[in-house]
């Protein structure tokens, strides 16, 4: 097996707007290894989503991939033609989505929804597509899967939905799943299902990115973590690194604003000012406006994203000296 | 589901009494006397009153009232008072060639509308979008008998393809069918085109890409069953308004239908022959839009219910 299964490089998504060309995502270097789950987490509109979007092919008019490359087990794929690209997703590459209640067609059976999937990838019989999902349901702890096979959408709850939503983008055995939110719009009982779900299907082979705004679900869960801000990585590392000893002012104030039930009544810390119009971005480091400690170079100079310990980047000018401390 | 059916059929029944009841009272509370009508100025009073006696209008309005429910469950209408005729007759001939129009100008529509709603919504602000979208709302807002005359001149008077009006041959309801149909071809066309586009925006849309259905697959098998459940009620009130007599389409293209019928028998004070149409017209409607619901149950799982 590969050591990685995905690598980005250098993405770029633009979107030419009536006001001008904004960068979503602005020069995203990511990498998933074999049998891991990478997490990215950052605020709304910072362009996670539409990193994930950009990897399944799927970003939507007028948005366009303009720059870099994605790599899936080696094999770029940026250049493929729409029909082979299309032949990845579903079956080398699934993605899953932050709203069970609406991303399953509410008109088809859940069933023939997950059989779909396994037919446009593989040429079996109904039937043989009927015991291939009718498996899947047990796999991701479908209770009744015969019963819930002839269910509509909106017969399943919240939590069962998102399961046959894993169950359809798991059928083919995909090298990745993206799993876009998939627990925020859940309640956090199920939510720990879920994300129980993710790991026994990363132990079973299959690579995940995991996108979310939720800390507390990107520490359990993830091995490695990438912080990103207005389109950029601002730093990555290993979970439990990045959570000790976080090295951007970005991570450490996502992590000082966590709510904590210890007692004391102490005020909710947040990060002052507000994320930055991608049209109108800082000329130097886009959390220059933001950050505390922000220099002369920072308000000149785009920082680049630099190794600070094995395995611990982070783009700040001072990540050295806050690593000190 | 058969427990909504039953329902919604006993409330059929209850809304057609209600029509009979409504229109037999109306009728008789208007001021005229529809004999006197039909008679002339020069009749004398004496026949003014035999005739009245002979066709029970002398009659309490209660016993008349059952006396009509009770010949109508049998089948019996009466007879028209201008024609001649039995309502029934008359009503069974002007409905077929309601039928036949109201049919044609559907299928027109449908097929129209559909398929240029879907193809503009596909391609959304291209030239073509743009030409089909103007072409419908132009049969939107075009009157009827404008449509109709223009139709006219142009296929029947300049180019001599079909007949001008009357409807002999199949031929001749084409004309009629395309006039009356553009309107609700410009309805449905929108409306597909709107439901088309707002749904493709849903996240299902996207499920089904990021399984590796192509572009043709994800609109055909997604998103326009979810599409076409309001355009399909839309098309269903529509059907019932067309089959319940087009009156300025019959008219200008001499089709003997049931419009036509409606206006003679308002302009003669014909009551039977009024109550005949009114009660059809009635009818079709109620059983539209129990179509209309039996197929929203079938298109769309969610308002089925247990049972």
């Amino acid at each position: 097996m590969e050591q990685t299964v995905l690598e980005v490089k250098n993405l770029t998504v633009s979107f030419h707007t009536e006001k001008g060309v904004i960068l979503p995502v602005n020069g995203v270097t990511l990498t998933v290894p074999a049998g891991k789950i990478v997490g990215v987490v950052g605020e709304s509109g910072c362009g996670k989503s539409m990193t994930a979007r950009a990897i399944m092919g799927l970003v939507k008019y007028p948005g366009k991939v303009t720059g870099g490359k994605i790599f899936l087990c080696g094999k770029e794929i940026t250049q493929l033609p729409e029909k082979e690209r299309r032949r990845l997703r579903g079956s080398e590459i699934s993605m899953i989505f932050q709203e069970p209640m609406t991303s399953l067609n509410p008109v088809v059976k859940v069933g023939k929804q997950v059989d779909e999937a396994v037919r446009l990838h593989t040429p079996c019989t109904r039937a043989e597509a009927k015991q291939k999902t009718l498996n899947m349901f047990r796999e991701v702890e479908i209770p009744e899967p015969e019963a819930r096979y002839n269910c509509y959408p909106h017969q399943l709850s919240g939590g069962l939905r998102q399961r046959v939503m894993i169950a359809m983008a798991m059928i083919c055995r995909p090298r990745l799943l993206i799993a876009d939110e998939p627990t925020t719009a859940l309640d956090v009982t199920v939510e720990a299902q879920i994300l129980k779900l993710l790991e026994k299907l990363r132990d079973a082979g299959t690579s995940v990115l995991l996108i979310s705004h939720n800390l507390g679900v990107i520490a359990r869960t993830c091995d490695e973590v990438s912080v990103m801000y207005a389109g950029r990585i601002v730093e990555h590392g290993e979970t439990a690194a990045l959570f000790e000893k976080p090295l951007h002012p970005y991570t450490r104030g996502l992590l000082r604003s966590v709510a904590s039930l210890r007692a004391g009544g102490e005020t909710l810390q947040t990060i002052p000012g507000v994320v930055p119009n991608l049209l109108h971005l800082p000329k130097g480091c886009s959390f220059s406006l933001r950050c505390e400690k922000c220099g002369a170079d920072c308000e000149e100079k785009v920082p680049e994203l630099r190794q600070i310990a094995p395995g611990h980047f982070a783009r700040c000018f001072l990540a050295e000296k806050e690593g000190k401390e | 589901m058969k427990h909504t059916l039953l329902q919604r059929l006993i409330q059929a029944v209850i809304v057609l009494t209600g029509v009979a009841l409504l229109t037999f009272v109306m009728l008789r509370i208007v001021p005229g006397n529809p004999i006197e009508t039909m008679m002339g100025e020069h009749a004398n009073v004496e026949t003014i009153q035999r005739m009245t006696a002979e066709m029970g209008l002398d009659q309490p309005l209660h016993v008349q009232f059952f006396k009509y429910v009770a010949s109508a469950f049998r089948g019996d209408f009466g007879t028209s008072y201008s024609l001649g005729k039995p309502v029934k007759q008359l009503l069974n001939s002007a409905f077929a060639n309601t039928l036949t129009l109201a049919l044609f100008a559907a299928l027109f529509a449908w097929i129209v509308g559909i398929g240029c709603g879907i193809f503009s919504a596909l391609r959304k602000n291209h030239l073509s979008d743009r030409l089909f979208m103007g072409f419908s709302l132009l049969g939107i807002s075009l009157p009827v008998f404008m449509a109709a005359m223009l139709l006219q001149y142009v296929f029947a008077f300049r180019l001599h393809w079909v007949p001008i009006s009357g409807v002999d041959s199949w031929k001749g309801f084409i004309l009629p069918a395309i006039a009356l149909g553009w309107n609700s071809a410009g309805q449905v066309a929108q409306m597909t085109r709107t439901s088309l586009l707002e749904t493709m925006q849903e996240e299902y849309i996207d499920t089904a890409r990021a399984k590796g259905r192509g572009p043709a697959g994800v609109v055909v098998l997604h998103a326009l069953r979810n599409a076409m459940l309001p355009v399909m009620t839309m098309m269903t009130i529509q059907l019932s308004g067309l089959l319940s007599g087009a009156v300025i389409t019959e008219t200008v293209f001499s089709i003997n239908g049931v419009g036509r019928l409606m206006v003679q028998a308002i302009s003669g004070r014909d009551i039977p022959l009024l109550q005949g149409t009114s009660l059809l017209a009635t009818a079709v409607v109620i059983i539209g839009s129990l179509l209309a619901d039996c197929l929203y149950a079938v298109l769309d799982p969610r308002i089925r219910k247990e049972g």
